[in-house]
């Protein structure tokens, strides 16, 4: 019995969101009496942070503190219009939505600032604190609080915007073929460490080292968290998960959590993350997401280190032990390559 | 159907009521009761989320008769914060990110309660040990492990 050391490469040029059929999403956001600002969505937070993203973005555009907003991804016959969350678009594409509904909310209270202050709506600025004053004379102004209630009581208008964010469909080029199914990507490259045990087939993977493009991390924390969770699923697509049988036939496929394998918190893989900014121009405040993007590279580059390690190349998955043992039988023994 | 009244402790209340023969303490809990922070993930004890303490010791609470908690005490995570202000635990995996959807939090809070009670000095083996019944499909499981180990650390400052 030997065992094989083996690394792998994989890099990865991901699509945020879809643009054929415009992949819409809009946003609405509006004031509460006390001059909080609440976010309606239809996308929702399955737990990759959409919420607080878009929560930070609405509080940058209207210039209010990130406590004073709400984010509401109530329902889809109640809020406002959405593709969903999927395609790695969550933040690309809502984001994009709440930038323009925030604006416009911003602009309905800066007039309704500028009314009470008898001044010029052009005059005004936030200090992002929860007030707003006339730009040069700081003591001059009016709490966000207090343009809410002057709205709402006195001046009877809604400190409310609307936004919607859409590609313009790309049409299929008669003569060539071509066209623009995707106008914003993300990228990423990482590096698996492996050891495959050429007598039982068994992959274990001892370290992940990669570095992802996102756009702008809006939220590092939540990037890094993604970006991990997202890798171990990928290992986890690479060796372990299938519905299908491994043999002879489908009624001996998993049917639960006893059969459906995968990883458990006892093959946590070191992972080291470089996360690279480079701000997309069309992104909100630079921002692409990591997505989808987190896992997929995984797979490439356990198939590649494996093949690394012992001359096996795998192109179904899961890469079990049963195919790594086959294809080392087929090869007439372990060949490990020349390590890069 | 006849119905068997029950008495147990819920996070330290007194809780009575009646409950349909061969009922789940998860279903008791959740409907008969109101606590809906054990979750329901598989129903046949093999993902952990709805992990309960009977008595101190972790329990899946889908696969536990509700009869067989007649006198104990039951702890949930419902019970772990003190008011307003969280246990160490909850607040060691909200800055450590140890949650993502969240839907294993409940059953990993408790499953890591039970192992700091009896061992307040766990190693990163004790620790997944411990979770190694409680299935979480985001995070990885490192940011858990993490955070357990620095809650771990935080509840021995406290006594100390
Ligand atoms: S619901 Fe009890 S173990 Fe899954
Ligand atoms: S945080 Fe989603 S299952 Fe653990």
């Amino acid at each position: 019995m030997t065992v094989h050391k083996g690394r792998g490469f994989a890099c990865i040029n991901y699509p945020i969101g879809m643009n054929l059929g415009g992949d819409p999403s809009q946003a609405l956001v509006h004031s509460t009496p006390d001059g909080k600002f609440m976010v309606s969505l239809s996308a929702i937070d399955l737990g990759q942070g959409m919420k607080s993203v878009t929560r930070q973005i609405a509080a940058e555009t209207l210039g209010v503190p990130v406590a004073d907003v709400y984010v509401d991804t109530a329902d889809s016959d109640t809020g406002p219009h959405d593709m969903g969350s999927f395609a790695s678009r969550g933040t690309h594409r809502v984001g994009n939505a709440v930038i323009r509904a925030a604006a416009e909310a911003r602009a309905a209270m800066m007039e309704a600032a500028a009314e009470e202050l008898e001044v010029n709506p052009a005059d005004l600025d936030t200090d992002g604190e929860g007030n707003i004053h006339v730009k040069g004379a700081p003591g001059r102004s009016i709490t966000v609080a207090d343009t809410a209630i002057a709205a709402q009581f006195k001046q009877g208008k809604t400190l409310s915007g609307r936004g919607i964010f859409l590609i313009p469909t790309s049409e299929v080029d008669a003569d060539t073929g071509e066209m623009t199914p995707v106008s914003c990507f993300a990228h990423a490259a990482v590096v698996v460490d492996l050891e495959v045990d050429d007598e039982t087939g068994e992959v274990t993977v001892s370290e992940v080292n990669s570095a992802y493009e996102v756009g702008r991390a809006l939220n590092p924390k939540m990037v890094e968290q993604q970006l991990i969770g997202g890798a171990w699923m990928g290992i986890s697509h690479a060796l372990y998960e299938t519905t299908e049988p491994y043999y002879p036939n489908r009624s001996h496929g998993p049917q639960d959590y006893n059969t459906y394998l995968m990883p458990g918190p006892g093959d946590v893989v070191p992972h080291h993350i470089a996360v690279l900014e480079r701000p997309a121009e069309d992104a909100p405040f630079g921002g692409k997401g990591p997505g989808e993007m987190c896992a997929n590279p995984l797979l490439p580059a356990v198939a590649n280190a494996i093949y690394n390690a012992v001359g096996v190349r795998c192109d179904t998955l899961p890469i079990t032990p049963e195919k790594v043992l086959r294809g080392i039988q087929a090869n007439g023994g372990a060949q490990p390559r020349e390590m890069f | 159907m006849v119905k068997t009244p029950i008495r147990f402790t819920l996070n330290g209340s007194e809780t009575a009521l009646f409950v349909d023969g061969g009922a789940n303490l998860l279903d008791t809990l959740r409907r008969g009761v109101g606590d809906l922070s054990p979750k329901y993930g598989c129903g046949q004890g093999t993902c952990g989320t709805c992990t309960v303490l009977i008595d101190g010791e972790p329990h899946l609470s889908c696969l536990t008769l509700a009869e067989t908690a007649e006198g104990r005490s039951i702890e949930t995570t419902n019970g772990l914060a003190n008011g307003a202000e969280l246990h160490p635990l909850q607040k060691a995996f909200m800055e450590n990110f140890g949650a993502q959807c969240g839907y294993c939090t409940p059953g990993m809070l408790m499953a890591a309660k039970a192992l700091l009670s009896k061992n307040p000095n766990p190693s990163r083996e004790e620790i997944v040990e411990a979770i190694s019944g409680n299935i979480c499909r985001c995070t990885g499981y490192e940011p858990i492990i993490d955070a357990i180990m620095i809650a771990a650390g935080q509840l021995r400052g406290r006594v100390a």
